[in-house]
């Protein structure tokens, strides 16, 4: 078994070291879903390490990037409606539904998540879009906050974030200690960890738009999270992403929700800033 | 898992004689059978094997469906309408569950 993960390790160390620059530029194309232009590509904010900022749609092939575009074919829409079930479902010992207080989210949630993750004054740390329904559940509505990536938490996530579906990203950095929490963000995106030492940005900023091996790098962007992967069939949280990418490297990954990767949600979703929320995205 | 739930898009109004386009999706995990679980022991297989569509009781489409489909199946295909009716729609489990979804077209 050893030998056959150094020699993976090996490829995977070559592939970046013969990676043919420009061999796989992400293609200009419009996404349009139901009508609604999206912004895909736009200006970078002020001290952004890129001039255009890109949704990892531009970098998935012709059928996926179709599969998204239509809101009948996109198979996270099936866990958008799964969603809305659980937003009108009563749970808890006080009889209350996410209805009961927030009516019809297609009002009360418009446009909310893009300017998630926010900073949470109560706990002193920032909040995401899982935890803020938890603590919702536990506060207010006398149920258990969910397992991390219970179908449950995935589904009402996503039909939470869909609500904002177009709306650009923007993360409010003056709230509260967000911006400490942005630089540590920072600090964790760019340091090299794990056997095959690798950073976030040893992929998605230095090597953005090449290939390693079979995929083709994006910018790692957040903006369509959570997303359907084809690969498993299935919604991927941000943060099982995270943990996916950070094991990719062979090191050991933080939980979900630890003060890291809500560090790193910070940081990585301020990347994407003006990119338009395509939750549910659909990707490889 | 939830129960499936179908989804159907076609348009609610026609010409006579014209070809319309029929797409539908269904949510299902698709388990192929070939899957362990954590103990090592087989996973038994659950799948869609079947789905029809039939208009005004007259078979439209319909095929076999093997474990290699992936989860969530979506068929698109397309039909003829001389006639306003009813295209019926049907899903078998392996389990003998028979998911069905209806949907009229007024033809002009």
């Amino acid at each position: 078994m050893k030998n056959r993960y150094a020699t993976v390790g090996l490829g995977a160390v070559l592939a970046f070291a013969t990676a043919l620059p420009a061999a796989a530029e992400p293609v200009d194309d419009a996404l349009v879903i139901d009508g609604q232009t999206m912004t895909v590509r736009t200006a970078a904010p002020e001290g952004h390490p890129f001039d255009e900022v890109l949704s990892g749609w531009l970098f998935r092939e012709a059928e996926t990037r179709e599969l998204e575009a239509d809101s009948f074919q996109n198979p996270g829409m099936l866990y958008v409606d799964l969603g809305a079930e659980i937003w009108n479902t009563v749970d808890g010992t006080m009889g209350k539904s996410c209805a009961t207080c927030h009516d019809d989210a297609a009002d009360t949630m418009k446009g909310i998540a893009a300017n998630y993750p926010k900073w949470d004054a109560d706990a002193k740390r920032p909040i995401n879009i899982e935890l803020q329904i938890d603590k919702c559940r536990v506060e207010n509505m006398g149920a258990e906050a969910y397992k991390f990536d219970a179908a449950d938490q995935k589904a009402l996530t996503t039909y939470i974030k869909h609500q904002s579906l177009g709306t650009p990203v923007a993360v409010d950095l003056s709230q509260g200690e967000l911006q400490t929490w942005w630089d540590r963000g920072k600090d964790i995106y760019y340091t090299r960890t794990g056997q095959l030492n690798f950073a976030c940005a040893s992929c998605h900023e230095a090597n953005s738009g090449q290939r390693i091996r079979a995929d083709h790098l994006s910018q790692g962007q957040a903006n369509g999270f959570p997303t359907y992967r084809l690969k498993q069939a299935n919604m991927v949280s941000l943060h099982n992403r995270f943990r996916g990418c950070i094991r990719d490297t062979r090191a050991e990954f933080p939980k979900a929700f630890s003060d890291e990767l809500m560090a790193l949600e910070v940081y990585v979703t301020w990347r994407g800033t003006g990119l338009s929320v395509e939750t549910p995205a659909v990707r490889q | 898992m939830a129960t499936p739930k179908p989804r159907v898009k076609l348009p609610k109004t026609a010409s006579a004689g014209e070809i319309i386009t029929i797409k539908t999706l269904i949510s299902h995990q698709m388990e192929s059978g070939q899957r362990k679980d954590k103990n090592g022991d087989p996973i038994p297989r659950q799948i869609i094997n079947k789905f029809s569509c039939e208009f005004n009781g007259k078979p439209v489409f319909s095929c076999d469906i093997d474990p290699a489909i992936s989860a969530n199946p979506y068929f698109e295909f397309s039909a003829k309408v001389a006639e306003s009716g009813t295209f019926k729609f049907s899903w078998v489990d392996d389990d003998g569950s028979v998911y069905e979804h209806e949907a009229g077209i007024e033809v002009k």
